[in-house]
């Protein structure tokens, strides 16, 4: 039987080698997508092997290497970590079989080197899921950008070109001038940058300095998309679909919540920062962030762009919810994880759908759409309810701790935020299925439409549905089955 | 009993060595026999370091002229650490010369390269090895002579006018420092740098000495290309043979640095040279200028040896700035960083010289396709680049660390925040050259894949697995920077 630490290194090893060994089947699509799924699968197994130990509380861990003196590279999964890692290993066995229907009935080139970062990818996200200190989420957050940077800009057209650059500007930019600046500057305060339950920081210096450093990790920490520095993601979605749909929307963007979410907990501390009261701007600069993106998404005819203007806003609930320093909070903000996860792959994954079946990109040619491919645009309005918060889907439960934890700190004004920006979710998601279903189709149809009038069903390929389905189930399954991850997440909040 | 002689013999194999590659003549032959002669060097600089870290500080009185009437050999830690720098990029460099240099420099001159090289690198490792001010200047002149020449067999004929140039700039700089010592010998009577430190309280407060540590910062300042005096460099390395500004660019500049200190800190050990306020803040203030400045002006080049020349000038910034906080961190930073950065360099210019060989320029807009190309030369001009921006796992990460650190302690911010700011330039010039070679199609009619031959491949692979190790497990390095910024600043004995 391997060691606890083994399986953490293993976790990190599995999608590395997978990567090289998709490198060396690529003349062999089939063998290179069967590689890609053994990897998928395997990384998922390994990483809930380590789920029932985390949930009876035991924390295991393991040290790799020293790289400066008293600075290790080192591993340690708490339930935070745990949750993500499970999330993002197990949607990526779908966006794999997804992504197999779509790059394949998309035409797309380069489809080896796709695979290849998509694999190192995922291994970066289990490296920050698993960090056990500052130090080593900080080198796995940057690979990440790093590795994500080829995927964006995979076409390699002038545009992706330019989004590319805005997406490695922003990321790399914001973490080296903020972020690393504030790990250097913990560094020097407290001498440790090892996650602690209950902190570092605490007593050991001014409520000013705490407050800077505080805002320059949620400001550093530039994958949680917080205004104004979120225009990378929206630059991001030149890219293949899933890309978007697994890194955009999970992996790369929920690394930034995730992260935002440990430093809170584990270097700041809630109740020391909740005694200090020095996140209340950034509570309101979440709020703001999550009202104007909405209103930024609403314009958006272009079906990605709005749901990744959407996903900046339901990014920042998380932010809020770390920043509401209570219980409840940071439990909402957990769960958010989650529960957006799964329900806007599910989006991302029926945009992908709608354009390799019809073509179509844009929201306003897709009206009657729905008539031809009902089996997307349901799974699209089911998932598009989870997003707004509605019961019977997991978001519902999100939402729901995320206002009671605004309540606890006595901001109306917060849970008013949230509540209009669940009405204008309801406005601009819900209105892409209405007009699918009931809308006409355009005058002028574009020059690859098919004639829709004709009531055939016309689907995207087999594997995207299975992933539609299998994401849009979980969705559901995540409201009546909430008990693992709320027992999970409780031990992070339990004194 | 040979032990006991290393520290001569870590000058004297390659001094004699030299003017027997111009007997051989054969370039195959003086290839050869320059191989064995740096890989000696190198062996005996990483046992000197050894017996340094065991043993602690070694002296050695040359023809047995006791300190401090004859002249003395001293290596502790800090010259032990840039001996194993000049002699290892030295003996890497050596296997990567021979195809490059063949296709650089003409046929008939080529055993001359070997010859100057052996030269430079006698001179660079005298200058680290002595305890002696005077015999520092004549390593510095046997260095410096022999690079004008190395600079000169470009075959681009600009290489003779920034040949020139170097030697006028090279020559004032060397000059200045004599002056200096001069004024110091006056005042003292000694040549010993253990002498002078004990001697130099008495005079510390007369003009003439004022005046010496003018001269001597100023002289120095040149040679080590210290905004603003940095002129020479971009032309020098952008028109000397490759190989050259390989060798350069990782070591002379960073010798120069060691000089700067040896000086500062154990010469005028005893009196505030640097503590007075002004010094300090003048100092720091070139530093952060020559980072600045010398990112900006990379971001707007067309040529990648020139990019990068531009970019030494401000990583040599951030280890003027790491002196200039005196403070252990401080020091570690810019020693440590003395070391990350020739390593990087020395990649980075490995590449460019496998880019030339291969696709015949080093401008940028010719490397479209480079990627597809030539993956392996640019997968290590990508990781190195990384090393350039302070990723981390990287070495560039680890001097990076320690910068900020040192300026956090002091609670200099707006420093800690410059320090980011220019890595973020460092960003933008790595990334011109990266975009072009990866996401530009190739040419019509390019070959498809041609890669640099393997001789050349290795050492350059060689540095830059270095530059990712010294990255990841830097607790040795740090330890020898730490412990070598402790002993200059008197921490510990």
């Amino acid at each position: 039987m391997i060691s606890p630490g083994m399986t953490i290194l293993l976790c990190l090893f599995v999608p590395f080698v997978g990567s090289f060994l998709i490198l060396a089947t690529g003349s062999r699509p089939n063998l290179r997508e069967t590689m890609t799924l053994l990897t998928a699968i395997t990384l998922f197994l390994l990483v809930a092997s380590i789920y029932p130990l985390v949930a009876a509380g035991e924390r295991p861990g393991i040290d790799v290497v020293e790289m400066l003196p008293g600075l290790s590279i080192a591993f340690k999964v708490e339930p935070l970590g745990m949750a993500f890692a499970l999330i993002a290993s197990f949607l990526w066995i779908f966006t794999s079989i997804y992504s197999i229907g779509y790059m394949r009935g998309h035409h797309e080139e380069n489809q080896t080197r796709f695979y290849f970062y998509f694999a190192i990818s995922l291994m970066a996200a289990i490296g920050i899921a698993f960090a056990g200190n500052m130090i080593t989420l900080f080198i796995f957050y940057e690979v990440l950008t790093l590795c994500t940077f080829p995927l964006v800009a995979h076409h390699g057209t002038e545009e992706s070109k330019r989004a590319g650059r805005v997406y490695l500007g922003l990321l790399l930019g914001t973490s080296i001038a903020f972020q690393l600046f504030a790990i250097i500057w913990t560094w020097v305060i407290t001498g440790t940058l090892d996650f602690t339950k209950g902190g570092i920081l605490a007593g050991t210096t001014d409520n000013l300095t705490v407050a800077i450093l505080l805002a320059l990790y949620v400001f550093g920490i530039g994958k949680a998309a917080v205004m104004p520095f979120h225009r990378w993601l929206p630059a991001a979605m030149v890219a293949p679909t899933p890309v978007s749909a697994l890194l955009h929307a999970v992996a790369v963007v929920k690394a930034g919540v995730f992260t935002v979410l440990k430093v809170t907990v584990y270097i700041f501390g809630v109740n020391f920062l909740a005694d200090i009261n020095v996140s209340e701007w950034l509570q309101y600069a979440a709020a703001i962030t999550i009202l104007l993106s909405s209103l930024v998404a609403m314009t958006k005819d272009n079906l990605k762009a709005r749901l990744a203007y959407s996903t900046v806003s339901q990014l920042s609930y998380c932010v809020l919810g770390a920043m509401l320093v209570n219980s409840w909070g940071i439990l909402g903000g957990g769960m958010q994880i989650a529960m957006h996860a799964f329900a806007k792959i599910t989006l991302f994954f029926c945009a992908g759908a709608i354009l390799v079946a019809a073509h179509k990109t844009e929201i306003s040619d897709m009206g009657g759409l729905g008539k031809t491919m009902p089996f997307t645009f349901t799974a699209f309005f089911l998932a598009s309810l989870s997003i707004i918060g509605l019961p019977p889907f997991g978001g519902a439960w999100s939402k729901f701790y995320l206002a009671y934890g605004a309540l606890e700190a006595g901001q109306l004004a917060l849970v008013a935020a949230l509540m209009i920006s669940s009405l204008l979710n309801v406005y601009y998601l819900l209105s892409i299925p209405f007009r699918g279903f009931f809308g006409r189709p355009p005058e002028t149809p574009g020059h690859y439409s098919r004639p829709q009038s004709d009531g055939e069903i016309h689907e995207a390929p087999i594997p995207c549905l299975i992933a539609i389905s299998v994401s849009t189930v979980g969705c559901v399954v995540l409201f009546f089955y909430t008990d693992p991850l709320y027992n999970l997440l409780k031990q992070i909040i339990l004194p | 009993m040979i032990q006991a002689h290393l520290p001569a013999l870590q000058v004297i194999i390659p001094l004699i060595a030299a003017p027997f590659c111009l007997l051989i003549r054969r370039s195959d032959l003086a290839w050869a026999f320059s191989l064995l002669v740096t890989w000696c060097t190198f062996a005996i600089a990483l046992i000197l370091l050894l017996q340094v870290n065991e043993t602690g500080t070694i002296s050695y009185p040359m023809g047995d002229w006791s300190a401090p009437y004859g002249i003395e050999y001293k290596v502790d830690l800090l010259s032990a650490f840039v001996l194993v720098i000049v002699s290892g990029i030295g003996s890497v460099v050596m296997p990567y010369a021979r195809l490059s240099i063949e296709r650089e420099i003409p046929w008939p001159r080529i055993y001359l390269f070997y010859t100057m090289y052996l030269l430079c690198l006698c001179g660079l490792l005298g200058i680290a090895i002595t305890g002696d001010v005077f015999n520092l200047f004549v390593f510095l002149e046997v260095s410096s002579l022999s690079s004008y020449v190395l600079i000169a067999l470009g075959k681009d004929r600009r290489a003779l006018t920034a040949a020139f140039r170097y030697l006028i700039m090279g020559t004032i700089g060397a000059t200045f420092y004599v002056i200096g010592v001069g004024l110091m010998y006056m005042m003292t009577g000694s040549l010993n740098m253990a002498d002078l430190a004990k001697l130099m309280p008495l005079v510390a407060e007369t003009r003439t000495i004022q005046a010496a540590i003018a001269f001597l910062i100023i002289g120095l300042g040149l040679k080590l290309a210290l905004f603003p005096l940095h002129l020479w460099l971009p032309n020098a390395y952008t028109y000397a043979p490759t190989v050259v500004t390989i060798f350069l660019a990782a070591t002379a500049t960073k010798v120069a640095v060691y000089a700067f200190l040896r000086i500062i800190f154990t010469v005028f050990g005893n009196v505030p040279v640097l503590q007075k306020e002004f010094m300090t803040d003048f100092l720091m203030f070139l530093a952060i200028v020559a980072m600045f400045a010398g990112s900006f002006v990379a971001i707007y080049q067309t040529n990648i040896k020139r990019m990068l020349a531009y970019s030494s000038i401000a990583q040599i910034g951030y280890m003027v700035l790491g002196i200039s906080f005196i403070s252990v961190a401080g020091l570690t930073g810019g020693i440590i960083h003395i070391f990350n950065h020739a390593v990087v360099k020395g990649a980075l210019f490995m590449a460019v010289g496998c880019i030339f060989i291969k696709m015949g320029s080093v401008y940028i807009e010719d490397l479209a396709g480079a990627g597809k190309r030539m993956p392996v030369t640019m997968a290590s001009f990508v990781i190195c680049g990384l090393g350039l921006i302070g990723v981390p796992l990287t070495v560039g990460f680890i001097s990076k660390w320690y910068l900020i650190l040192a300026a956090l302690d002091k609670g200099l911010w707006p420093i800690a925040a410059a320090i980011v700011g220019s890595s973020l330039l460092a960003v933008i010039y790595v990334w011109r050259v990266i975009e072009v070679a990866y996401f530009q199609p190739a040419p019509e009619g390019a070959e498809t894949r041609s890669e640099a031959p393997m001789t050349m491949l290795a050492p350059m692979w060689f540095l830059t697995l270095a530059s990712v190790y010294f990255g990841v497990d830097a607790t040795r390095t740090i330890n020898i920077a730490e412990t070598a910024a402790a002993y200059l600043l008197k921490v510990i004995q």
